[in-house]
């Protein structure tokens, strides 16, 4: 049995009973910080309404400096998603199908990886200045790791008869990392994106938070000003819940679009967008 | 001999790059003076009489590091034990039952996508600029993967193990110690792994926001005394903590999970 959309009805019954279950979660949890709140258990000079977040939240589709800011983040994020990519890559196709460059660059590897990227903000913006540069420079910094490492597993684990096959039929290096170990590490550098899309995320609003205004615009240093102008909680845990949106928008248009470029490892798909690679 | 020979050629090729170019970096750095890149002697130096020049008495560690890095590691391990005691039985509970964590799944996932850090400003008016503020701040941020993790390794415990537990009639509390919490262990640590790198990040927001004394706040002070050493020897010490972190959860993990191993291995 199944239906137009091809899947069957009992899976959907589970999937409208599992919708159903989380909306009531959400409904309860909101009355609940409502109820906390009204009746002051909470106060609400410290913690401010449910309704009140939400409201402001809904005012913040419609108000211009707040859109500006979010699409700043939005574009440090795709710069920097794009550089870690351009970088990370190829320098994991190369670690992982060269043991010996990998031997050789793992103390450096080893040594740089630990450093908190946030570790980095007052030093490079001292550097390089405020602006798009320094945010997309931190992003990188922190984000490369995942893509790296995953792309080094990745290679890793490619059918060592396929590589050889292809090398048999005197197929060049080359031409094995592009028809073999680039497919086979796939799914595995597409995990890694989506952990460095969060992360890019992440480091963008911290560094606003931290540097403020005079350091670019984006969602975090309209936290900032938020912040500045008699801290206005309500305010920035509306901004708060819309960057937690752009995450989990972006996140699943990662997962929709690996989905479609890599439709024969499917099942290696958002497996587990946790799994560190080591 | 020449084994002696391949363990030093195999030394040197695992360290010669690094050498090299930290070599290369204190050339390029004695030579150009750039104001920016101190070379690699002096923040080595700075580290040594910020840190380490202290009396034996108190393990080399001088009056600045005592109060200010080891404030920053309380905070951190503070944060880190909150969440680990709330996520962990949490993480179980959730796991274990079907309904309870359809009802609280959207709201745990919305949880984890919201950026910890964009909060940091939220919890200085709650907690107010402190150790309790940076703690709570660490716990909140820290407890989505292992959370998140431990529900997902309490889901998995083998189905016919956990039927073959209830057949031979153990109790509740034997199930969870020798079948439940084994068969989360591990993804549970992969939570935690993250979590610990996680909580160094959390850690330098907060006290670059809003903190009186810390790793953070000294770099702070570096950077607005536009003492670019000082930030560097920050920085470098918080790799070197991420590095010792990691390595500690690693070395605990190999430690709880072989013993496991062994004693399902026993019991098989």
């Amino acid at each position: 049995m199944s239906n137009e959309s091809g899947v069957p009805s009992r899976a959907r019954d589970v999937l409208a009973a599992t919708w159903a279950r989380g909306l009531v979660g959400v409904a309860a949890f909101l009355v609940l910080a409502e109820v906390l709140g009204r009746s002051g258990a909470i106060s609400q000079s410290v913690l401010p309404l449910a309704s009140t977040v939400l409201a402001r939240a809904v005012g913040l589709a419609g108000n211009p400096r707040f859109l500006g800011d979010l699409a700043a983040t939005i574009e440090a994020w795709a710069a920097g998603l794009a550089i870690t990519v351009a970088v990370a890559v190829p320098c994991g196709l190369v670690l992982g199908s060269m043991p010996g460059v990998r031997t050789a660059t793992h103390a450096v590897v080893e040594f740089l990886r630990p450093i908190p990227a946030v570790a980095l903000i007052p030093l490079v913006a001292l550097i390089l200045g405020p602006g798009l540069r320094m945010n997309v420079t931190l992003i990188v910094y922190a984000a490369i790791w995942p893509v790296l490492f995953n792309t080094i597993y990745g290679v890793g684990d490619v059918d060592p008869v396929a590589k050889e096959t292809l090398r048999a039929f005197g197929f060049g290096q080359l031409d094995v990392v592009r028809r073999v170990s680039l497919p086979a590490a796939a799914p595995f550098i597409l995990t890694g994106i989506q952990m460095a899309s969060s992360i890019a995320i992440i480091l963008n609003i911290g560094t606003g938070v931290v540097t403020g205004r005079i350091d670019g615009n984006g969602i975090g240093a309209f936290i900032a000003d938020a912040n500045a102008s008699g801290g206005n909680t309500a305010l920035v845990l509306a901004a708060a819940l819309w960057a937690g949106v752009l995450g989990l928008t972006v996140n699943g248009l990662l997962v929709w679009s690996g989905r479609r470029m890599l439709p024969w490892h499917r099942a290696y798909l958002g497996e587990q967008s946790l799994r560190e690679m080591r | 001999m020449s084994r002696i020979a391949a363990t030093a050629l195999r030394l040197l090729g695992r360290w010669l790059v690094l050498a090299a170019g930290m070599g290369a970096w204190q050339a390029w750095a004695s030579w150009r003076q750039s104001p920016f890149f101190p070379p690699p002697s002096a923040i080595a130096a700075r580290m040594y009489h910020l840190w380490f020049s202290g009396p034996v008495s108190h393990l080399l560690l001088t009056p600045d590091a005592t109060g200010n890095v080891l404030p920053s590691l309380g905070r951190v391990g503070g944060g880190l034990a909150i969440a680990i005691a709330a996520g962990l039985p949490l993480g179980l509970t959730l796991g274990r039952s079907a309904a309870l964590s359809g009802y609280l799944d959207p709201i745990l996932h919305f949880g984890r996508s919201l950026p910890a850090v964009a909060l940091v400003t939220v919890f200085i008016v709650i907690f107010k600029i402190g150790t309790q503020m940076e703690v709570a701040f660490i716990a909140f941020g820290t407890i989505w993967p292992i959370l998140l993790n431990t529900i997902d390794g309490a889901r998995s415990v083998d189905r016919l193990q956990a039927e073959t537990a209830r057949a031979f009639r153990l109790s509740a509390g034997q199930r969870l110690t020798r079948l439940i919490v084994p068969a989360t262990l591990p993804k549970f640590f992969a939570g935690l792994r993250i979590s610990v790198s996680l909580s160094l990040v959390l850690m330098v927001i907060a006290e670059l926001t809003g903190s009186s004394n810390g790793i953070g706040y000294e770099m702070n002070a570096a950077s607005s005394g536009l003492d670019l050493t000082g930030l560097w020897a920050g920085i470098v010490l918080l790799g070197i903590l991420g590095y010792v972190l990691n390595a500690a959860v690693l070395g605990i993990e190999r430690h709880l999970l072989a013993w496991h191993r062994g004693a399902r291995m026993l019991t098989n």
